[in-house]
């Protein structure tokens, strides 16, 4: 089979759904079965995405794997990857065998149902990277909130419905305005495919209106300060795997929209609204750190820390450089790994104790010394110390906005400061120190299954920051396209203000 | 020979109409065995199929009848197959309904012919005569639905409301036609086109005047805001198969009647009957939206539902293009399917004591009927316009007709009021999937079982599979051009 030519992007897209089929037809009873099944079909979607990825032509930054079916007259059924939307493809597939493992044995209600709606909202997720049709996408993107909010409304923590409700309602506004931008693009451009509206100008008044639609959803979805607090609700009452996912894939795709969407097809808003998106990136970096020192529940601080991450992402794209945008890719790439391993190894203790309190845990080192080196390379890598693979990513986004605003740097320094004042400052309460608490001498350290599911990702968050290469590699030339474009349009349109 | 040719466009009207009579003659010398009058319900399904065969077997192209009063077009057709389908499946689920509490009698079938009879009169009307005839067809034989338990008080309450507030409705449409008649000096929709165009008809108070109590009058049949009142108390008190019936085919067919109304009879007032209709659209979604939040029965909650659901339909009328008609049959044709299966879904609330309306009745439906909660989550999810499930795409085709047509605002409004009313809608899959279960329901009876695998079914595929939506898209397309714009 020529992985080239073959629909294989249709493949692993709905490769899950065969497990979902699989899992409806099991008996009542056969919860272990279901949990196999969900395994293998996650497992089997990675081996797939990684042909793919051995396919994949980093040369060139056209899209690949481009599949084209009709659908809805104009609108068609078109799915494709370039280099920068390779890297969350694999990154959703490498994390579900990941979410499926870890909710081995946390999950025992209706078993099957969860493994379902994981199951579903992979596909949703790997469709959403892999569409270039706006109503594609738009389907996949706003068809992924049902399981999510399942997810945490069926298996979450006592305050699940508020949490669930929320996150679904933020989402779902932010993306209709999406929609009804997408709809005037159609009728501008008579079409909704993506790469042939990539290559399209829209009129200066219009790209202000299209781009502050599009930037209501990713803002929302990424999250930005200061629509960002569905965020904790939604984390800290979702069960372990669905923070995990929330975290390292739902959050990503609002960067992958600004990088699809909002820079190359609206380059002149991008341009005079970008000093917004700063001032909001800078507040979210500084202000959302700040307050993840004053969290006491362990998910919190990690989600308020996400939002502050994210501001990096933001800073970065909107630089328009090639470090900018490639840093902020890989920092949504280290942010995957890292925040999807520190809410597992919360989960962990979680797991053990039922209580994500701070207060309620200390001295762990001493019962646990597995899980302290653990959460140590992942305390690490939040922080961004050299060395991890969230260094990178900052350090690229953080010399970027030097050039182009050093305010803006100097104070998104500041965040750096902070990430380790409040990351140290929960690490020293939760491992260090002596057992205080009778209940915790009898901890047990990480099983076999839990060190399976985090020992990729310590070794990818090394790796990563010793060797980016990989990950660079692969967006290097869609990225370096991206800036080009978006440069020549802004000396068009000043060549013609002239 | 000839002169029976030339009834061909009217074989549909002609076969319910005596249909009905065949079947109420059947009822009154039926044989003793056939106590209940099940016999006369299938065949009044069949009666309907063989009307929607006449309506598929009638050549392509436009028919014209009695001078113009009746029109049969692709528009017509479409809409027919719609309403005759509806009027089946509503029929259908009340067989089993109806036999529990013994009120299973010869006459429920019949009038449901009649009214269906009534319906397919205004979707072809091309004349305020034609129209006003088959719209108090249609009402009539919906008043006695409603009232149809007698033996039940909120029933007739329910009956001899909407027969008040009808007829106070007809009056005004009456009213409305008689200006309309006055200033123009015809009842056909074509003749007042030709009259009621440019600056003249604009600055013609008395046109204006008629055609706004024509709109009151319509507004009522299809429950827009502000002439809705009657619904939620109807939808309340009156039987639920008959609410069934009321919220889907009815529905259906007063829309096709508005639709024909506005683009035939007033093509050249358009930008007057545009504000009513925006104004309209902006009312019933916003209150159906926020008037249905603090509901608790469920027949309650779908009669503010489909008052929603009639907002966002009017905005494909009022972009007045053809991509707006196309999503109005669109967005019908969707709503119509989602509402059935949604009464079927309130029909299988039943325990041993009886059947039940209390939102709150559903807790924990997904643990102790999975199938059940699955089906009625997808349809809320539709009826939310959720992707991937068909209510998604009922709304981005008529939003897609508002942004062409540069009506921003409105755009912007339903799609704030879609947010509000996706809260309700994700309350009850809320109640099915997030609380602890109460008793379980008695086990789910075939008919309403079937409806529910059908709409669920088409709900959730008939958009996304490869070249099923094409079909319906282009039906929807081909009617849409029956009218000039």
């Amino acid at each position: 089979m020529n992985v080239a030519t073959a629909p294989i992007l249709s493949l692993i897209t709905f490769l899950p759904l065969v497990g979902v089929a699989f899992i409806a037809f099991l008996p009542r009873d056969a919860v272990q079965n279901a949990r196999y099944i969900a395994l293998w079909t996650t497992l089997v979607t990675f081996g797939v995405s990684l042909l793919i990825w051995i396919n994949f032509d980093p040369t060139t930054a056209d899209f690949q794997f481009v599949e084209e079916r009709p659908w809805l007259g104009p609108i068609a059924y078109r799915m494709g990857v370039d280099g920068i939307s390779m890297l969350f493809v694999i990154l959703t597939t490498f994390l579900m065998p990941l979410c499926i493992l870890a909710s081995w044995e946390s999950i025992e209600t209706r078993v099957k149902e969860y493994m379902i709606a994981f199951l579903v909202l992979e596909t949703l997720m790997i469709g959403v990277f892999c569409a270039l049709d706006l109503v594609l996408f738009y389907l996949f993107f706003e068809a992924g909130l049902i399981p999510m909010f399942l997810i945490i409304g069926v298996w979450g923590g006592p305050r699940r419905v508020y949490a669930s409700f929320k996150f679904f309602l933020y989402t779902l506004l932010g993306s209709l305005l999406m929609l009804l931008a997408m709809m005037a693009m159609y009728w501008h451009a008579g079409t909704t495919n993506i790469v042939t509206l990539l290559g399209t100008t829209f009129p200066p008044g219009m790209q202000w209106w299209l781009w502050l639609a599009f930037f209501a959803s990713f803002a929302v979805k990424l999250p930005m300060w200061p629509v960002h607090t569905w965020l904790p609700d939604a984390h800290v009452e979702a069960p372990t795997a669905g923070s995990v996912l929330l975290a390292a894939i739902l959050l990503k795709m609002g960067g992958y929209g600004f990088l699809r969407f909002s820079v190359p097809m609206f380059p002149l808003a991008s341009q005079e609204l970008a000093p917004l998106v700063f001032a909001l990136s800078v507040v979210a970096i500084v202000y959302t750190s700040l307050v993840a020192l004053a969290q006491e529940d362990m998910k919190k601080l990690i989600a308020y820390s996400s939002v502050a991450h994210m501001g990096f992402v933001t800073m970065g794209i909107f630089t328009f450089t090639t470090q900018g945008v490639d840093g902020a890719i890989f920092q949504m790439i280290s942010h995957g790994i890292v925040s999807a391993a520190l809410f597992l190894c919360v989960g962990v203790i979680y797991d053990r104790m039922h209580t994500r309190q701070i207060d309620a845990y200390g001295g762990l080192v001493n019962r646990m010394p597995i899980y302290a080196f653990c959460v140590m390379v992942f305390t690490m890598a939040n922080v961004g110390l050299p060395g991890t693979s969230g260094f990178v990513g900052e350090f690229l986004t953080l010399i970027a906005a030097f050039k182009v605003n050093t305010w803006v740097a100097f104070l998104a320094t500041t965040g750096i400061i902070l990430s380790a004042a409040y990351m140290l400052y929960l690490y020293r309460r939760v491992i260090f120190g002596v057992i205080e608490r009778p209940n915790l001498r009898a901890i047990r350290d990480m099983s076999p299954r839990e060190v399976v599911v985090l020992a990729p990702l310590v070794f990818l968050t090394i790796l990563f920051g010793f060797f980016p290469a990989p990950i660079l590699d692969v967006t290097a030339a869609s990225v370096r396209r991206l800036v080009q474009n978006y440069e020549a349009a802004i000396r068009t349109a000043t060549a013609l203000a002239q | 020979m000839s002169q029976l040719q030339s009834l061909g466009p009217l074989l549909p009207e002609l076969a319910l109409a005596i249909g009905s009579m065949l079947l109420l003659l059947y009822g009154v010398f039926r044989p003793e065995t056939d106590a209940d009058g099940r016999t006369v319900g299938w065949l009044a399904i069949v009666v309907l199929a063989l009307a929607g065969a006449l309506v598929v077997l009638q050549p392509a192209g436009v028919a014209v009848m009695f001078e113009g009063a009746f029109v049969v077009d692709s528009f017509a057709r479409l809409m027919k197959l719609l309403v005759l389908a509806g009027s089946a499946v509503a029929l259908l689920i009340a067989f089993d309904d109806l036999s529990d509490i013994r009120q299973m009698r010869f006459e429920y079938p019949v009038l449901i012919l009649l009214s269906a009879t009534g319906m397919l009169v205004m979707i072809s009307a091309g004349d305020l005569i034609a129209l006003y005839l088959g719209l108090e067809m249609q009402s009539l034989a919906a008043y006695v639905l409603a009232s149809y338990r007698r033996d039940q008080l909120r029933s007739s309450e329910a009956g001899l409301k909407y027969f008040v507030l009808g007829a106070l409705a007809s009056g005004m449409l009456l009213y409305g036609a008689s200006l309309v008649y006055g200033f123009t000096g015809s009842t056909s929709f074509q003749t007042i086109a030709n009259v009621a165009t440019g600056a003249a008809a604009g600055g013609n108070i008395g046109l204006i005047f008629g055609l706004v109590f024509v709109l009151v009058g319509i507004a009522f049949k299809i429950s827009a805001v502000p002439f809705h009142m009657w619904t939620p108390d109807v939808y309340e008190g009156a039987p639920t198969p008959v609410v069934a019936f009321f919220a889907s085919a009815t529905k259906v067919a007063a829309m096709a009647l508005l639709v024909r109304l506005m683009l035939t009879a007033f093509p050249g007032m358009t930008p007057q009957w545009q504000q009513i209709i925006v104004f309209l659209a902006i009312a019933s979604m916003l209150l159906g939206s926020f008037a249905a939040i603090g509901q608790r029965n469920i027949k309650r909650l779908m009669a503010y539902s489909s008052i929603g659901h009639v907002g966002f339909a009017l905005i494909g009328l009022a972009a007045a293009s053809q991509e707006g008609t196309q999503g109005v049959i669109l967005y019908m044709a969707i709503y119509l399917v989602m509402t059935l299966g949604a009464f079927a879904c309130i029909l299988s609330m039943r325990r041993s004591d009886g059947p039940t309306e209390d939102i709150g009745e559903l807790a924990g439906l997904a643990q102790h009927n999975l199938p059940m909660a699955f089906v009625f989550g997808a349809l809320m999810f539709s009826l939310a316009g959720i992707p991937p499930f068909a209510g998604f795409f009922a709304k981005f085709y008529v939003f897609l007709a508002a942004i062409n047509s540069g009506l921003y605002t409105l755009a912007v409004i339903g799609v704030l009021a879609s947010v509000v009313a996706s809260y309700y809608y994700l309350y009850i899959v809320k109640v099915m999937f997030f609380d602890e279960p109460k008793d379980s329901f008695l086990p789910i009876r075939a008919k309403a079982g079937f409806v529910m695998a059908l709409t669920t079914a088409i709900v959730l595929f008939v958009f996304i599979v490869p070249y099923l939506p094409t079909p319906l898209v282009n039906a929807a397309e081909a009617a849409a051009r029956a009218f000039r714009y």
